[in-house]
């Protein structure tokens, strides 16, 4: 009986799992060779939008890979020259930056340098720019009045706002407004600040739960990128109904403007096809691609207007700093330092 | 000793620690910044963050393991039978989805507390499956004869009872706190940082993984610590009995007064662990049924590849376990010992991290193997072996060396000694390795994302790429599909406890 029991359950999972495994090879469940290979950390919607518009546009067959940010990119350095990727595009800069360093990024071709603004490139070309995301307090219009809103992202460090406010400085998202601040406020003012988050704010585990944690009524207010919140507008607003935005300003460390990248591998086996791809997804067309997903980032290409609902890039009045000189170890360093990573 | 098992057990022993040696390899590449990393307050905060989990959580899910393991089996308690299986079913949500559950409902849930309540809650079962499975198989008679010779009721639980239990204690409390050292979503989401937390923190700014493998050293240094400690802990007593015919039936404890009270603490600790998390989803489910969101072919496709993958990772993590869990049981050694342990170490620390080491092993040395099917089976296979070691270890327990001997000198040879006596002793407990194996591998997440073949989507990448987003409804067909999945394989490890002789 027992024997029984144990052989038809094996029988029934094995059977199961051979249709699951023929059900993969049909469906082209591996590593295509013709396909191009992308390795994708940005969201997954709009990764799919600018494949498949890609696609129809070149007849070139794409195959995406999915991860986040900071795996993703010790993944590409771990595999080396022999990697299998071709493009890789990424949320925020760092991740990027950790696989340039590694020396295992192509140059960009001409054509996609042309289509993105001097500022919004990085200084080595070596990878571009493919959407921009800005920094935003997110606060409860029934706990804090708009007068009392904080100046600059440095008064959050001051006493009054203790357990008052929120972030999620375990992510590179915050890694990288930190890196902003390092870079125009200079290392003294910075490590003071941290030191303030440390014992003022709320840590939390991602945008999104300190969206939640600020509609919920338990902070007055949250450092997060601006996409999450308009994109709950758009929808149910069910984690943002009780809230609204602050924009800083004033070339404040609080109006940073982050950068998700794209890049050609340089030991690519399809160097044309890759470049092309990343020429089509900064150009007009796959910048309204962007547009059009509801991803809610901005725009970066030249003569493309983001999504109606969002006030226009050059209206955010974002920090002089060079994204592309940011120190992120130096960052690294100090979050460590004060021990809130 | 048989050569050829050792040299098995050898083999499966280096595969295993391999990521781990990789990962001690990039730490030490960190040199003189190792001290700075790790000589700081924030390591002595996460030090004491992880001891105070794993020594908080484990006797818990001991207590509640062992106490509703002695109620069902031992007393008059009704409906036992039901009990069981809805005692079992916490192992089939993951214990992300009920995390999420909870702070949903509750979001007071948090901290030291929170993740004690909602790790107990969900890991309890590996202390209740073997409990349960030997309460129901002890010999009344032995009590009995503890009795007669003098000894008070507890005190025949305490010398007879308890040392037959220990091995499944203390293999299930080790399980437990494996998995506490490793765990990630539900700290995470609790805001309660430990080693293991804070090391996907340096993955995610770090521009060299020096730090990060560095705090994984020392995941393994704790690690180490607890595989030393379960040594003695778990005894050198051997729990088989002769034959299978004679023995008594267990005198039932009757609880009168207390079947009330006692029904209500288990529908509690059901309530809590299953009820809690499961409306939670299926209100998800519903509204995503409403709004169309439900997709089936991607859900289907997903379900096929978990299947797969979970089936292929359970038969190989089976497989790997037997020689060395053989060989500590026939021929108990020092060698035996050390290669059944170093076994468990690359269990204690993340997904990403063994991912990672595989990724660079795998890249270098097996080109071919790199991100197909199997280098993903092999990981899962090293992230989950403790299940299925632990599973066989009280397996052949059953199977004592005694009964080899008496087949062997009535002319069988060892091959059919094997087929003909040890496997059918032994393959209740195989299935339950397997079936612990396969559950974990079908929500396992990190090191998917990592190895599995491009375009390969699993319920638990479908799942993380909606709820990433926060957008729960999205991802309630894939959570619902992991619990749906999931579901019959619990009943089939409560055939487990009643099928135990």
């Amino acid at each position: 009986m027992r024997r029984r029991t144990f052989l038809t359950g094996l029988g029934a999972l094995g059977a199961a799992g051979l249709v699951g495994c023929g059900s993969k090879s049909e469906d082209g469940y591996k590593a295509d060779p013709d396909s191009l290979q992308v390795y994708s950390a940005q969201h997954e919607n709009l990764t799919k939008a600018w494949a498949e518009a890609f696609t129809s546009a070149t007849g070139i067959k794409v195959q995406v890979r999915k991860g986040s940010d900071a795996s993703m990119g010790h993944q590409i350095v771990a595999e080396g020259s022999a990697s299998p990727a071709d493009v890789f595009l990424t949320e925020n800069s760092p991740a990027m930056t950790l696989v340039e360093r590694n020396k295992l990024l192509a140059p960009l071709n001409e054509a996609t340098r042309r289509q993105v603004p001097a500022h919004l490139t990085p200084s080595s070309k070596s990878w571009t720019s493919i959407a921009a995301r800005s920094t935003v307090l997110v606060y409860n219009t029934a706990k804090l009045d708009k007068s009392v809103l904080p100046k600059s992202l440095m008064d959050l460090a001051a006493p009054q706002w203790k357990d008052r406010w929120g972030c999620a400085p375990g992510g590179a998202d915050f890694q990288a407004i930190v890196a902003g601040m390092l870079a125009g406020q200079g290392e003294q003012k910075t490590t003071d600040w941290l030191d303030g988050l440390k014992s003022n704010a709320r840590v939390l585990q991602n945008n999104i739960a300190t969206m939640k944690s600020v509609n919920a009524g338990e902070i007055e207010c949250g450092v997060i990128y601006h996409y999450y919140w308009y994109r709950d507008q758009a929808g149910t607003k069910e984690g943002s109904g009780n809230t609204a935005l602050h924009y800083f300003r004033n070339q404040d460390p609080g109006a940073f403007v982050s950068l998700s990248g794209g890049a050609v591998l340089a030991r690519t086996k399809k160097p044309t096809e890759a470049h092309k791809f990343l020429t089509f997804i900064t150009s007009k067309a796959g910048q309204q691609v962007l547009v059009d997903s509801q991803s809610m980032e901005y725009a970066v290409g030249s003569g493309v207007a983001s999504a109606p609902a969002l006030p226009p890039l050059n209206s955010l009045q974002a920090p002089p700093v060079d994204p592309f000189t940011l120190n992120s170890d130096k960052v690294t360093e100090l979050m460590t330092d004060v021990g809130i990573i | 000793m048989p050569w050829l098992v050792v040299a098995a057990a050898v083999l499966v022993a280096a595969v295993m620690v391999l990521p781990v040696l990789v990962v001690i390899g990039q730490a030490s590449a960190s040199g003189d910044e190792a001290s700075r990393l790790l000589l700081r307050p924030r390591t002595a905060e996460l030090l004491g963050n992880t001891m105070l989990l794993v020594l908080l959580t484990v006797p818990i899910t001991v207590l509640l393991g062992c106490g509703a393991a002695w109620l069902v089996e031992r007393t008059t308690l009704p409906g036992a039978g039901t009990w069981r299986t809805l005692l079992l079913a916490p192992l089939a949500i993951p214990a992300f989805v009920s995390s999420y559950a909870w702070t949903s409902v509750l979001p007071e849930v948090q901290g030291l507390a929170g993740a004690v309540f909602i790790t107990a809650l969900a890991y309890y079962p590996f202390v209740f499956l073997p409990a349960a499975a030997l309460l129901r198989a002890l010999d009344q008679g032995h009590l009995d004869a503890a009795r007669s010779l003098g000894s008070s009721g507890l005190g025949a639980v305490l010398r007879v009872a308890m040392p037959q239990l220990r091995p499944a204690i203390t293999g299930g409390a080790l399980l437990v706190a494996l998995h506490l050292l490793a765990e990630f979503g539900v700290l995470q989401m609790m805001r309660f940082p430990t080693f293991t937390t804070a090391i996907l923190q340096q993955f995610a700014v770090g521009f060299s993984n020096a730090a990060g493998s560095l705090l994984a050293a020392v995941l393994v240094v704790l690690c180490i610590g607890l595989l030393a400690l379960e040594v003695p802990l778990r005894g050198r007593a051997r729990i088989a009995r002769m034959g299978s015919g004679a023995r008594q039936r267990p005198v039932a404890y009757r609880l009168g007064a207390w079947t009330i009270p006692a029904s209500a603490a288990l529908a509690a600790l059901v309530g809590l662990a299953l009820l809690v998390p499961l409306v939670l989803v299926l209100r998800w489910l519903v509204r995503a049924m409403t709004s169309g969101a439900v997709v089936v072919g991607p859900l289907l496709a997903a379900t096929g590849s978990t299947v797969g993958l979970a089936v292929l990772a359970g038969l190989a993590a089976s497989v790997a376990a037997l020689p060395a869990a053989w060989l500590l049981h026939r021929h108990p050694s020092r060698l035996a010992t050390a290669l059944e342990r170093v076994t468990y170490l690359a269990s204690a620390l993340p997904g990403v991290v063994i991912g990672l080491a595989l990724v660079t092993l795998a890249v270098q040395w097996a080109r071919p193997v790199y991100q197909t099917a199997a280098l993903a089976v092999l990981a899962y296979t090293v992230l989950f072996m403790p299940r299925a070691m632990v599973a066989w270890r009280s397996g052949l327990a059953a199977a004592p060396p005694e009964l080899l001997e008496a087949s062997r000198s009535l002319g069988l040879s060892g091959l059919r000694t094997l087929i003909r006596v040890v496997l059918p002793l032994v393959l209740p407990s195989a299935l339950t390795g397997f079936v612990l194996v396969f559950l974990a591998t079908s929500t396992e997440l990190t090191a998917t994302l990592l190895l599995a073949p491009t375009g390969t989507e699993t319920l638990a990448t479908a799942f993380w790429s909606a709820s990433d987003e926060l957008d729960y409804v999205a991802s309630a067909p894939y959570a619902a599909a992991m619990i749906a999945l999931s579901a019959p394989l619990t009943i089939l490890l409560r055939r487990q406890i009643l099928d135990q002789r």
